[in-house]
């Protein structure tokens, strides 16, 4: 099936098989392998990009779902893609990332969230964060990163 | 910041500059990391990110049952789906299939009996655990080889399973290895002194049963494999969620019979390892490689999280009878303890996990007389092998669990026990005559125990608490508890790990080790080691680790060991770099070396600044296209040292915990959690806390959550995230860390381990402050995970009585 839609603000035209998921489209399909998968039924978060500005897991979702769709993946984060934005530098400055798998999730789950929520609580916090999981970090430094980057 | 010697008194903190320098160090400050640009914008490379032209996909066929016997593998169908190129039963790997290696010999104790019974890459015969392969499928994509998968036919007669470890032992048991008499993996008896003498003069003998169980590692990244056998250089690569790269390449290259030289691993940026990325070998990596090289192909694997559940290895059930016997005023006489260690199907990493549960029990106290017996036992679940703490929880829970029985049976204050039982400064080094897992002597190299425990009483304010809180709070139907709990932990252990340090023309350092990295952060921490003693920029810094092309002498990244003994091969190497461009810019500018300062990345006259070379020039100079490197030097600015210890450092801490139960609903909510540790030397205290918070959200886990379930079958009932249940952000609390620093004598900057740290002492501490907000004389915690089911269970068990 034929499937056109845009990720990060550039189009893309591909015929896929209709049983091919969204996160293998994202990472074989189009290069993008920023996008990680954790867990394929859609609880580690680790998939989660921007579907039409809402966050959603890209591993329970097909490729041609998405045709139609403005989709945004962690490598649409910052201007040029190396440069880090304001919520990438506080996950650098607080050490809210340790192996960095679970990251993409968190920062486009994170995305969304501080675009509705600008000024949190820490529950708040805690709350939008427990839709993602990370073995590594204990959650406590990437509270504390969302914190720094709404104060700032 | 507190920095104590063993006698008490301050120590200068090591500042990993060399005297004579000027620069602010790096070392003991909170840099940065430099590899999370590359994490953060989703352009770090994991395994699964390798697609190469050509590349096909594995599926395996693995065991429903976890114990019978395999008939017959029937794949016609399956070879004949459209896209699958081959397919693989054991038959078809003729000599290859050969049992993986014993990775870790048993260390030499006397009397030890142990029977390695490792694995197939793929079942021959029997199947021992439900997910053993059976049969692989290479496919032009992954869709393609499950769908093969349901093709082939596997018929296998179930034999009753081994699951219940006391049951395992029985004579009627089913045996897993059918060629043993039973299903006893092994035996091995450690002694101290004389317990049956101690206990025949103790006031007080406290005798419990302790059990622990199974949970997963649940790294976020599924393990992977990608090879390609480029047949115009005649080389394997390899690409492999490992923690071991170097092993891993020395082992693949004996067994598919090409030079080492030939065969290159690589462990990129791997996504969490946890000890169960260590492995070796694991099936999956014995066949990609071997199936790259008979298609001519490049092929990848990577495993999904309900393969992971029965796949990847496990840790943490053991059975313990264990028993303390004290004198009236609560001083360990001495301890005996006899366990039960589950092994799995396969034993391939030998008795690392139950050796480090004997030596952990003895903590930071002095148990004089200490008899400490296992037997391992074969199941037919999924093999067992380290997962953070590896064992050393368990050691942990019992000590501490009889410390506090034995406190509240005699009317002593918990942490007054602790205090009366700690070993004192002047014991170290302090030798426990049992042997560690590293076949040396267990000895402490060094440490401060009280001070740690009373700044750890006063911060979550434990005092108090008892004195007035805890009854006004009770006063008004609350119950609330408060635990707190030590451990020592062996870290930084053998044999070796090596460190190339080079500076490039360019001015740029590039530092290559051998350890593979999990978001330990070692691009970082080792960069600021070499910085500091070359007086450059810690982002001018490129470490290169986890790539046997770059380094190809070491073992891996385990047993909190990377910082330590990488950390200070990394260290060695730039002081001989060090030297060696002070000698030079010494030759070319006629002055002594001592006359000599390095900063800035230059080397320059000592009061003439503009008299000397930036290291880039000076390595220009060291690598001349004409003229003569002299004998007895090496050309350019690089040098390699290795650092070996003779036996692992120390690290040690105490949690503490604040917690209210709800006994109606069995919910615990953790109202503080205090982490004061230990590791030595700190190279980076922002990512020390974080090891710490992970680590301590791990051990939140296996004590409330985290519990692997098997049914007499051996089918594991909760293989999901939905069923399965890590901590999310709601349920770690915030962690409030103290840092303290006793030095190790065992390497020069002072370095003890810390990766596993937090999550040692949770389940004890947990267990006790649970315990204690209940209040209730006749309810004891005696068992981990104890998940809100249990704890309600336990709670109206106790009402009954």
């Amino acid at each position: 099936m034929l499937v056109r839609l845009t990720v990060n603000g550039a189009a893309y035209e591909r015929d896929v098989e209709p049983r091919l998921l969204l996160s293998d489209f994202l990472r074989q399909d189009l290069g993008l392998t920023g996008t990680h998968v954790g867990c394929e039924h859609g609880v580690c978060g680790a998939c989660t990009i921007l579907f039409d500005d809402e966050p959603v897991r890209s591993c329970i979702m097909l490729a041609v779902q998405a045709d139609g769709h403005d989709l945004r993946t962690v490598e649409g984060l910052s201007s040029d893609g190396t440069a880090l934005n304001p919520l990438q530098a506080a996950f650098r400055e607080m050490h809210a990332l340790q192996c960095g798998f679970c990251t993409p999730g968190f920062l486009m789950t994170l995305t969304a969230f501080l675009r509705d929520h600008p000024h949190p609580t820490g529950l708040e916090i805690r709350d939008a964060l427990s839709a993602n999981l990370c073995r590594c970090t204990g959650y406590q430094h990437i509270v504390e990163a969302v914190t720094r980057v709404c104060r700032d | 910041m507190s920095v104590e010697t063993n006698d008490g008194a301050p120590a200068p903190p090591f500042t990993g500059t060399p005297a004579g320098s000027k620069a602010t160090p790096y070392v003991n400050s909170r840099v940065q990391r430099n590899e999370d640009a590359r994490l953060l914008t989703g352009r770090a490379r994991f395994v699964d990110d390798v697609h190469l032209p050509g590349m096909l996909h594995v599926a395996f066929v693995r065991s429903d049952y976890a114990h019978g016997r395999l008939l017959s593998v029937d794949a016609a169908a399956a070879r004949e789906r459209a896209g699958v190129v081959a397919v693989y039963t054991s038959e078809d790997l003729g000599a290859y299939s050969k049992p993986a290696p014993l990775l870790v010999p048993p260390p030499p104790i006397a009397g030890l009996v142990f029977h390695a019974c490792t694995h197939l890459p793929l079942a021959t015969g029997k199947v021992r655990h439900v997910g053993e392969p059976i049969a692989m499928i290479v496919a032009e994509s992954r869709y393609i080889a499950e769908d093969a998968v349901r093709d082939v036919v596997v018929d296998i007669e179930p034999l009753d399973a081994v699951v219940d470890l006391e049951a395992a032992l029985g004579p009627e048991a089913p045996r897993v290895h059918e060629h043993l008499a039973s299903n006893a993996a092994a035996h091995v008896v450690q002694r101290k002194g004389d317990y049956e003498a101690a206990r025949s003069r103790a006031d007080v003998v406290i005798t419990r049963r302790f059990l622990y169980d199974r949970g997963a590692s649940a790294a976020i990244e599924n393990r992977a494999v990608v090879a390609q056998w480029d047949t115009q250089a005649e080389e394997l690569t390899i690409w492999d969620t490992t923690q071991a790269p170097i092993p891993i390449r020395n082992g693949l290259a004996t067994m598919l019979g090409l030079p080492e030289s030939q065969v290159r691993v690589v462990a990129p940026f791997v996504g969490g390892g946890f000890g169960p990325k260590i492995m070796m070998f694991y099936p999956e990596e014995l066949l990609v490689p071997w199936a790259a090289m008979q298609l001519g192909r490049p092929v990848k694997w990577t495993e999904d999280r309900q393969e992971n559940f029965y796949a990847t290895t496990q840790e943490r059930g053991q059975v313990h009878e264990a028993e303390m016997a004290l004198t009236k005023e609560g001083l360990i006489l001495g301890v005996s303890d006899t366990f039960l260690f589950d092994t799995g199907a396969y034993d391939p990493y030998g008795l690392t996990i139950p050796i480090n549960t004997q030596c952990t029990l003895l903590g930071p106290y002095d148990i004089p007389n200490y008899h400490t017996e296992f037997t391992a036992v074969f199941t037919n679940k999924t093999i067992v092998t380290p997962v953070r703490g590896a064992g050393r929880q368990h050691g942990v829970f019992v000590s501490e669990r009889l410390l506090d029985i034995a406190a509240r049976q005699m009317g002593i204050d918990r942490v007054e026990i602790r205090k009366r039982n700690l070993l004192g400064p002047d014991r170290f080094p302090h030798n426990h005559e049992i042997m560690f897992q590293d076949s040396a002597p267990l000895v402490y190299d060094s440490g401060n125990y009280l001070p740690t425990l009373e700044q750890a009483a006063e911060i979550i304010g434990y005092e108090q608490f008892v004195r007035d809180e805890q009854p006004r709070l009770r006063a008004e139907g609350k119950h609330v508890g408060v635990g707190i709990a030590c451990y020592v932990e062996g870290t930084g252990i053998g044999p070796y790990e090596g460190a190339r340090v080079t500076v490039e023309p360019s001015g740029r350092v590039r530092v290559a080790t051998g350890v593979g990295t999990q978001g330990q952060g070692h691009y970082t921490v080792f960069a600021q080691i070499v910085a500091d003693v070359l007086a450059v920029e810690v982002t001018n810094v490129q470490v290169i680790t986890g790539d046997t092309r770059e380094f190809q002498w070491g073992t891996g990244t385990f047993a909190s060991r990377g910082a330590v003994v990488a950390g200070s091969a990394c260290h060695a190497a730039a002081l001989a770099v060090r030297e060696k461009a002070l000698a030079l810019a010494a030759r070319l500018l006629e002055v002594e070396p001592a006359a000599l300062d390095i900063e800035g990345g230059r080397v320059f006259v000592r009061g003439a600044a503009d008299r000397g070379f930036t290291l880039g020039d000076l390595a220009g100079k060291a690598n001349p296209l004409r003229g003569a490197v002299k004998p007895g030097t090496k050309p350019g600015l690089e040098a390699t040292e290795y650092f070996g210890p003779d036996r692992g450092s120390t690290a040690n801490g105490v949690h503490a915990i604040l917690v209210e139960v709800d006994p109606e609903t069995a919910m615990v909510e953790i109202k503080r959690y205090v982490v004061v540790h230990d590791c030595g030397t700190i190279i980076n205290p922002m990512l020390v806390e974080g090891q710490i918070h992970g680590g301590v959200a791990h051990g939140i886990g296996n004590a409330f959550y985290e519990q692997l379930i098997y049914d007499e079958q051996g089918q594991l009932l909760n293989a999901s995230f939905m069923d399965y249940l890590l901590p999310t952000a709601t349920d770690v609390p915030p962690i409030e860390t103290a840092h303290r620093e006793t030095p190790s004598p065992y390497n020069v900057m002072g370095l003890k381990g810390v990766g596993e740290a937090g999550c040692i002492p949770t389940g004890a501490v947990f267990a006790q402050a649970v315990e204690d907000a209940l209040g209730d004389p006749r309810f004891e915690i005696r068992e981990i995970p104890i998940s809100p089911n249990t704890l309600f269970n336990l709670i109206t068990e106790a009402r009954r009585v």
